[in-house]
């Protein structure tokens, strides 16, 4: 960054929004071969009214005049929308790079080397583990064997520089440095993503998300590794692990974009304040029904109250609010937490405090989950022993003189 | 101009590296270049104009002086340039050439 700067400053710039997003997340479609357990969309199933291709045409035309200058694809697996290749050369040949999220199912030979020869395509192939057993668990059986050969493909095809993101789970936070050595193995640039509560992610937040001694893992590994690992800025909560005046900060924004310099696209055109807000309080409009997607994001009521200032609430007089800044939005909303105080995650142990008092999970609002259990679909759930039990339950009909004595 | 290192540089010739693209905000520009895919941000106005007028002008010195910075500014303003080089943001001109967008 330059360091020529007078007036506000620039954060005070982004809480007020700017005139277009820096960072669009843009889902092309819900239907995904794979049904993740913590899969922040809720994908499985294509939705019918799915923008067609003219109508996404007509998105990057927008995205064209309002100067966006890449937008992050993802889904579902957006590779499996028939147009996917097309839309994908439409958007670079006006001016929008594009960054696309896949679980590599698509990414064979051919189109690792088609990938190879477009200039300005980023890849992110998803890995949740680095290894087969703790990716799979997650993302199903057969996923890690997929996606390491789509970044194989890649790698064979001099694509240089593809991503490997890694949503950072208690399973996974001990496999930070393979999962930087398999980038590193495959020419790739390792990227760092938080666990949210969102979509079908609630269903497994409370198992997956890191312990508190895991986020220290996490910020110092991360503090290690500065800017040579991306983050998508998801973990500023952490920040809060260094001093309290903000020097510890990791590298990015730190702050809560959401319908200030991040939002959503969903596959049916409806524009979310954040891709981890994918819930009927986060809509701020439909790029069909509102008159594009400029529009939506400059003159939404929604947009306009997150530009507004917030209040901290019950964070205002904790010493590291400059720090964190409250955290995620979407995690507090998705634990039930308010919106006005700490993060679920806060590394100051008020979001645990937070969690123990009484809170309603809102329901979801949007899933596209398919409605019955799929081949290999992960199941986290496990059958376990009582380990306060020693013996079976005494039947009342046991007829053994020794019923009831433990050996 | 005290700083020996800011002459030389305030006599060379820099341009806008052809692959990138700004785009106005009301604190100055977001300048993204399409190669690296890095995003960076021209913090003032000023800058902006300054950045914007170094294709035009033959050398920094004259840009800096069209866009209206003070002298004394000349330090700080050819660090935020070197800045924007080092991500490749700007360039000296005679190494601009052959590359198209």
């Amino acid at each position: 960054m330059t360091t020529v700067a007078h007036g506000p400053t620039l954060l005070e710039h982004f809480e007020h929004g700017l005139d277009a997003p820096i960072c669009l997340t843009w889902e092309l479609t819900y239907a995904c071969n794979l049904t993740c357990a913590h899969c922040l969309s809720s994908s499985g199933r294509r939705d019918p009214r799915e923008l067609t291709t003219e109508q996404c045409e007509e998105v990057i035309d927008e995205l064209q005049r309002m100067q966006v200058f890449y937008v992050n694809i993802g889904g579902g697996e957006p590779t499996i929308r028939p147009d996917f290749w097309h839309l994908l050369r439409y958007a670079v040949d006006h001016q929008v790079g594009v960054k696309f999220s896949t679980n590599g199912v698509r990414i064979d030979r051919e189109k690792a080397e088609l990938l190879a020869s477009t200039d300005y395509v980023d890849v992110q192939v998803s890995l949740d583990g680095a290894t087969a057993e703790v990716n799979d668990r997650v993302r199903g059986p057969g996923s890690y064997a997929t996606a390491l050969r789509a970044l194989g493909h890649l790698r064979d095809a001099g694509f240089r520089d593809a991503k490997i993101s890694v949503v950072c789970t208690r399973e996974n936070v001990d496999q930070l440095d393979q999962l930087k050595a398999l980038a590193d193995e495959y020419g790739a640039t390792l990227r760092l993503t938080r666990l949210r509560p969102s979509g079908r992610g609630v269903d497994v937040w409370d198992d997956l998300h890191p312990r508190p001694e895991q986020q220290r893992t996490i910020y110092d590994w991360l503090v290690a590794h500065g800017e040579g690992v991306l983050t998508g800025d998801s973990f500023f909560h952490l920040s809060a692990f260094g001093p309290a005046d903000g020097s510890g900060a990791l590298p990015g924004l730190n702050l809560c974009g959401a319908g200030r310099v991040v939002c959503l696209i969903d596959p049916v055109g409806d524009v979310y304040a954040c891709p981890f807000a994918i819930h009927d309080s986060f809509l701020a409009g439909n790029v069909l029904d509102d008159g594009g997607f400029a529009k939506v994001w400059r003159e939404s009521a929604l947009f306009a109250e997150l530009r507004s200032p917030q209040t901290s609430g019950a964070c205002t007089s904790c010493q590291h609010f400059d720090s964190c800044r409250g955290g995620c939005m979407a995690a507090k909303f998705f634990t039930g937490l308010p919106l006005d105080g700490p993060d679920p995650e806060c590394v100051q142990g008020y979001g645990e405090s937070a969690l123990s008092t009484e809170r309603t999970v809102p329901l979801p609002s949007v899933d596209h989950s398919r409605p019955t259990a799929v081949r290999q679909q992960p199941v986290l759930l496990q059958l376990t022993r009582r380990t306060d039990l020693v013996a079976p339950p005494l039947s009342a009909c046991a007829e053994s003189p020794l019923a009831g004595f433990r050996g | 101009m005290a700083c020996a290192a800011c002459t030389e540089v305030l006599d060379e010739s820099w341009g806008l590296t052809p692959s990138v693209e700004l785009r106005p905000e009301p604190f100055g520009a977001l300048a993204y270049h399409f190669g690296n895919r890095r995003l960076t941000f021209l913090k003032t106005r000023q800058l902006v104009a300054v950045v914007r007028g170094l294709d035009e002008a033959p050398d920094v010195r004259s840009a800096l002086a069209a866009g209206g910075v003070a002298e004394r500014e000349w330090p700080a303003y050819v660090a935020a340039l070197r800045n924007l080089a080092a991500t490749d943001m700007i360039r000296p001109i005679a190494a601009a050439a052959g590359e198209g967008r």
